[in-house]
């Protein structure tokens, strides 16, 4: 909502409070001025001309060589291409020296030869925002009204000095959507008075009821309905001030009849409409639902198709207008107009809402019925417009109005006790500051002992509990006021959950050995949404994304890591590691929440470790990734029970992709992305793991147990085994530990050797097993007893020999 | 015989002192000390002397021998030194180099923002509440006062899966879940944060996901005063000792009174700059009373119980702290921004 700070006076006194303090005092106690603005700021030197002559300019087809007085002893000669330049005109001249906005400055100039002393402006050049701009003046100058005075300050005149405040309304104050409104909120903050505006009565000799009846049929979406029939009007430009205002409000004027209905929907905040009369059809108005696929072209050139729950205003057959939201193009006012039919009427939220959405068209109208409109000011506002058309239209307005009224607008009546105000607030008030405050307010409050019943005028539909007057109390009391405390109350056990604290702690973990911690979208494409999903279920797509881009919910997080590093790689961010804990969705039944599960996906790629002047460089492969996992494990007590199996993945490298199971049950993956992939992506070797964060993090952890420390020697065997190829390192570790018995204490691979020395097919891996008894020294003999059974059962187990 | 002797002393005392090597040192040694050296062959000859000279020029032989082994003792020390020294010079590094790299990550930005501000609350005895991101019309409107075709909801335009199920908006339904499950069973404080969803395009200022962080605090005797308290000491945690707050009347479905808590702008001190657009005042969080029909739906009898609930983005704040100037920035994790928030700080 844009407030001129000059038309606001004519509501309420503002002497002595500049526009930026009147900002100031609005935004702390209620509304949020965005801005304050004076369109003329910086801008200087356009007056008012009087083109005396107009001829083609020798030279050029387009130019035209103007004679313009500018009140000064000699008129001056000033070169323009406007089209709609002419002789007798008033216009706005930009004076040699004159400064408009973007700091173009005006010279004097040599056009085609010809001498320009000055510019004929249009408003666009004068600051005006193109959509505000009247039809007539859209593609040239502007013209003054013939009254305009010469040499007088165009910026002035065109109200381009008046300070606008830009107010940002949060949905409850659709009081503030007028003129009136913001006036009432400045008169309580300033305890000053509401002035409103003076309306004349007419009396013609016809009543309006002998040219039209209203009939409504759907009072409940429209209890009340006013029409008023105003004769013989002269179609024409509105008075200049009010087109000003008009345009400082954001809106464009038009003609006289429907800038009055615009103006007085910005004063009052009551959407009128305007009918062609002789245009209807018929001499009957009815409001009713519009039957199913029916069509309206609106205002705007649009045919329309509207639904049954849509209301619709008609000639008894045909609809003359979509309620509330905009008036049919049938129906319209135009320079032929005679005859107008005003409409002021009170429609509820909830059917224009729909409408308004359903059509994507959101009027001045019907946001201020979305949010509520005073019902109590729908007929002052018919007498307001047609009292107007009468000055500035020359019409004759009809006696009475035919009216449909089935509206129930009664005040509501709210009570509240003085300590109830400050027990919620931690304040102490007195009574009579109370009753002070909803004076300011205008709202009529009965004190008896310690209550206070106030009556809520209807222009603030947003105030039916006690907490809403506490809040006008307390708005205007000032929260500056307010005291400064703690909650006094009993304590509670805060901090974090032990799942909260474990995520933490992988988190931790995961930076401590290097990732970095991203964060994605959860939204993506169709087709990455199920990639590398590490659950059977079909994804969620919105029922109306913005974007197909961001149209489905992900069910695995490594796609969007995969788009992260490719993003990196194209900026030679080449060594990258990261990491994201986040949901992923699985669908369920239609209407019921999906199941939301916790996960936590890595990527690497390009170097893990570089020193370059000592010539180390290491880059990721498969077992940095592996080792990340293998320490996490370790960390949450979980390594004695995770086991590594390869698998084939979608998406992943069939030879380098381990699934990951945690006590026998599968929690993720581990492994290089697929080549193809990673040549699709323009990705290097990608090394990703996604696994289930809530298994590990709901996992019973290995207890800690002490064990005392040895205090005897150990001793180690080493041995080199030869297998077939394919035989997996880490099932010979499983046989050798299992074969050991209590004795064996550490088997760790230290050498792994495939190549030429080697017979084809086989592959040496040399295990390190140190044995140790805590109770005594070993002797050799033990030791080869239980070292030759571990060779036994390697040997029987998987064919095994020793490497000679 | 004496002569002899203490010729032989000055010449090996002369060579011990010229010997450059250990190897000459022992050279030394063995041919003046050892079993065929020449003081070995005088003594040999003492069978020769009489009984009065033969002690003294025992004794003499070995005060020689004595004084030899001492200075080649004292020359070995001095060479081992020597060796020594001359081992670490060869051994000398440049220190100047850089060392070998400690690998380390570090989190989010906006992780680090969410868990500065949890630890906030934690210590103020709270808990940290979480909920699902797709949730039901009912916790993530209807529960907080706005029930279907209410002119609020366009406040925050949303995702819909179904006609009952969307992406929630706000963190607020974890709120309404929370109390709904608490039904009036002595205090809540809790901070729920977490992912949101709105439809918005994407730009410097905007993004279709975003985190939020909210409180609610639900006892007997919760006043807009406490409200105040609370997020004064939130705001000189989070922002500095120096910093004030303002509070602003605001609107919000599911509190009475709402308001907006603005902080004085710490670029300009509050004289007004292009930061805080000229107020002085930066808005950071909306708070209010937690409206009374929000308390009913979810089983508290709002005659007995109040309470406030604020909530912010932290977005926002990471934005205002580091002066991130792009909102995508967070989302597109390039690593040189990652990077940039690994230091820890005051």
């Amino acid at each position: 909502m844009f407030v001129s700070y000059r038309w606001l006076q004519e509501y309420v006194d503002l002497s002595g409070i500049s526009p930026e303090e009147l900002a100031e005092k609005i935004t702390k106690s209620g509304i949020e001025v965005e801005g304050v603005e004076k369109k003329s700021e910086g801008l200087k030197g356009v007056v008012v001309g009087h083109v005396l002559e107009k001829e083609k300019h020798p030279e050029a087809d387009k130019l035209n060589k103007c004679l313009v007085d500018l009140g000064q002893e000699n008129p001056v000669q000033i070169i323009c291409g406007a089209a709609n330049v002419d002789k007798g005109q008033k216009v706005a001249v930009a004076t040699v020296g004159a400064v408009l906005p973007g700091n173009f400055k005006i010279k004097k100039a040599k056009l085609r030869g010809e001498e320009s002393n000055g510019m004929i402006c249009s408003l666009q050049e004068l600051g005006i925002e193109p959509k505000v701009v009247a039809k007539d003046y859209s593609s040239g100058i502007f013209v003054f009204p013939s009254d305009a005075e010469v040499g007088q300050d165009a910026f002035s005149l065109l109200g381009l000095d008046d300070s606008i405040l830009e107010l940002g309304l949060t949905p409850n104050r659709a009081d503030a959507m007028s003129m009136l409104g913001v006036a009432y909120e400045v008169a309580a903050i300033l305890g000053r008075e509401v002035k409103w505006p003076q309306i004349e009565e007419h009396a013609s000799a016809e009543d309006a009821s002998e040219y039209i009846s209203v009939n409504v049929e759907a009072k409940e979406d429209n209890p009340l309905y006013v029409a008023k029939v105003i004769k013989d009007v002269k179609i024409g430009p509105s008075p200049l001030w009010m087109q000003t205002l008009l345009m400082n409000s954001g809106i464009r004027p038009h003609n006289n009849i429907v800038d009055i209905t615009n103006y007085v929907l910005l004063e009052y905040g009551q959407p009128l409409h305007a009918f062609d009369y002789d245009k209807i059809g018929s001499k009957e108005i009815l409001v009713r639902k519009a039957s199913e696929g029916e069509k309206i072209v609106t205002l705007d050139e649009t045919e329309r198709t509207l639904k049954a729950d849509h209301l619709v205003i008609t000639n008894g057959s045909e609809p003359i207008a979509l309620a509330g939201v905009m008036g049919g193009a049938n129906s319209e006012v135009g320079s032929d107009t005679t005859t107008v039919l005003l409409e002021s009427a009170y429609f509820t939220g909830g059917v224009i809402r729909k409408a308004s959405k359903d059509h994507g068209l959101r009027s001045e109208a019907s946001s201020r019925y979305e949010k509520g409109v005073d019902p109590n000011r729908v007929r002052q506002s018919a007498e307001r417009a047609a009292d107007l058309m009468a000055k500035y239209a020359a019409g004759t307005v009809l006696k009475g109005s035919v009216t449909s009224d089935s509206l129930q607008a009664e005040p509501a009546v709210v009570s509240i006790t003085l300590d109830k105000i400050n027990k919620v607030l931690g304040t102490e008030l007195q009574i009579t500051q109370i009753k002070d405050i909803f004076e300011r307010l205008q709202f009529a409050a009965v004190v008896e002992g310690q209550e206070i019943t106030v009556t809520v005028p209807t222009r603030r539909g947003d105030i039916t509990i006690e907490e809403d007057l506490i809040e006008e109390v307390a708005r205007l009391y000032g929260y500056d006021n307010l005291p400064v405390t703690l909650p006094v109350a009993e304590t509670v056990p805060g901090g974090l959950t032990p799942y909260q604290l474990k995520r933490r702690r992988v988190r931790s973990f995961l930076e401590g050995a290097g990732l970095y911690q991203a964060v994605t979208y959860s939204l993506t494409t169709d087709e990455k949404a199920g990639q590398y999903s590490l659950e059977k279920a079909d994804t969620i797509r919105l029922a109306m994304p913005m974007s197909e881009e961001r149209s489905t919910l992900r069910l695995s997080i490594t796609p969007q890591l995969l788009e992260i590093l490719k993003y990196n790689l194209a900026r030679q961010n080449d060594s990258i590691a990261i990491y994201e804990t986040g949901s992923v969705f699985l669908k369920t039944e239609e209407d019921e929440l999906p199941i939301e599960k916790e996960q936590l996906a890595g990527a690497l790629t390009g170097l893990w470790h570089s020193q370059l002047w000592q010539g180390e460089k290491k880059p990721v492969d498969f077992y940095v990734a592996k080792g990340v996992l293998e320490g996490l494990f370790t960390e949450l007590g979980l390594a004695g029970t995770v086991t590594y199996l390869p698998a084939d993945i979608a998406g992943m490298h069939p030879g380098r992709t381990a699934e990951i199971k945690l006590n026998g049950e599968p929690i993720g993956f581990v492994g290089q992305v697929h080549p193809s992939v990673q040549k699709e992506m323009d990705l290097k070797d990608t090394f990703v793991f996604e696994l289930s964060l809530q298994s590990i993090l709901q996992a019973q952890a290995e207890p800690i147990a002490y064990e005392s420390i040895p205090r005897f020697p150990s001793i180690t065997r080493d041995i080199a085994l030869v297998v077939n190829s394919e035989t997996a390192a880490g099932d010979i570790y499983g046989i050798i530990l299992e074969a050991g018995g209590k004795l064996l204490k550490e088997v760790s691979i230290f050498d792994l050797y495939e190549g030429d020395r080697m017979e084809q097919g086989k592959k040496s891996v040399a295990f390190s097993l140190k044995y140790l008894d805590p109770e005594r020294t070993l002797t050799d003999e033990e030791v080869t007893k239980a070292h030759n059974k571990v060779l036994k059962a390697v040997e029987e187990k998987t064919g095994a020999t020793l490497r000679g | 015989m004496k002569e002899r002797l203490q010729e032989l002393q000055a010449e090996a005392l002369q060579k011990v002192e010229e010997a450059v090597s250990l190897k000459e040192l022992n050279d030394i040694r063995v041919s003046y000390l050892g079993k065929k050296g020449p003081i070995t062959e005088v003594l040999r000859g003492m069978g020769k002397l009489s009984a009065e000279e033969r002690p003294v020029i025992g004794s003499l032989a070995n005060e020689v021998r004595e004084a030899i082994a001492q200075h080649i003792e004292a020359k070995q020390a001095n060479l081992e030194e020597a060796a020594i020294a001359e081992k670490l010079a060869a051994e000398k590094i440049d220190v100047t180099l850089p060392g070998n790299p400690v690998r380390s990550g570090s989190k989010h930005p906006l992780t680090k923002v969410i868990e500065e501000i949890e630890d906030l609350f934690i210590s103020m005895g709270y808990a940290v509440a979480e909920g699902p991101e797709v949730e039901k019309d009912y916790y993530n409107f209807e529960a907080l006062n706005l029930p279907k075709g209410h002119p609020a909801r366009d406040m925050q335009d949303s995702f819909y899966i179904t006609d009952e199920i969307l992406l929630r908006t706000h963190t607020s339904p974890v709120q309404a879940r929370t109390m709904e499950k608490h039904q009036s069973k002595g205090p809540v404080k809790i901070i729920c944060p977490g992912k949101v969803y709105r439809r918005d395009n994407d730009d410097a200022t905007h993004s279709h996901q975003f985190m939020q962080i909210e409180g609610l605090v639900i006892d007997e005797n919760i006043r807009m005063s406490d409200l105040k308290g609370t997020l004064d000491v939130f705001a000189k945690k989070m922002f500095g000792e120096d910093r004030e707050i303002r509070l602003r009347p605001s609107f919000f479905p599911f509190t009475e009174p709402s308001v907006e808590m603005d902080i004085s702008c710490k670029v300009c001190g509050g004289r007004g700059c292009s930061v805080c657009k000229g107020t002085g005042w930066i808005e950071i969080l909306g708070a209010g009373m937690v409206h009374p029909n929000v308390l009913e739906m979810a089983g508290f009898d709002s005659k007995k119980y109040s309470g406030f609930a604020f909530g912010m983005g932290p977005e926002r704040i990471a934005m205002l702290k580091y002066g991130v100037d792009d909102i995508r920035h967070f989302y597109t994790n390039d690593i040189r921004f990652l990077k940039q928030f690994s230091k820890h700080e005051e």
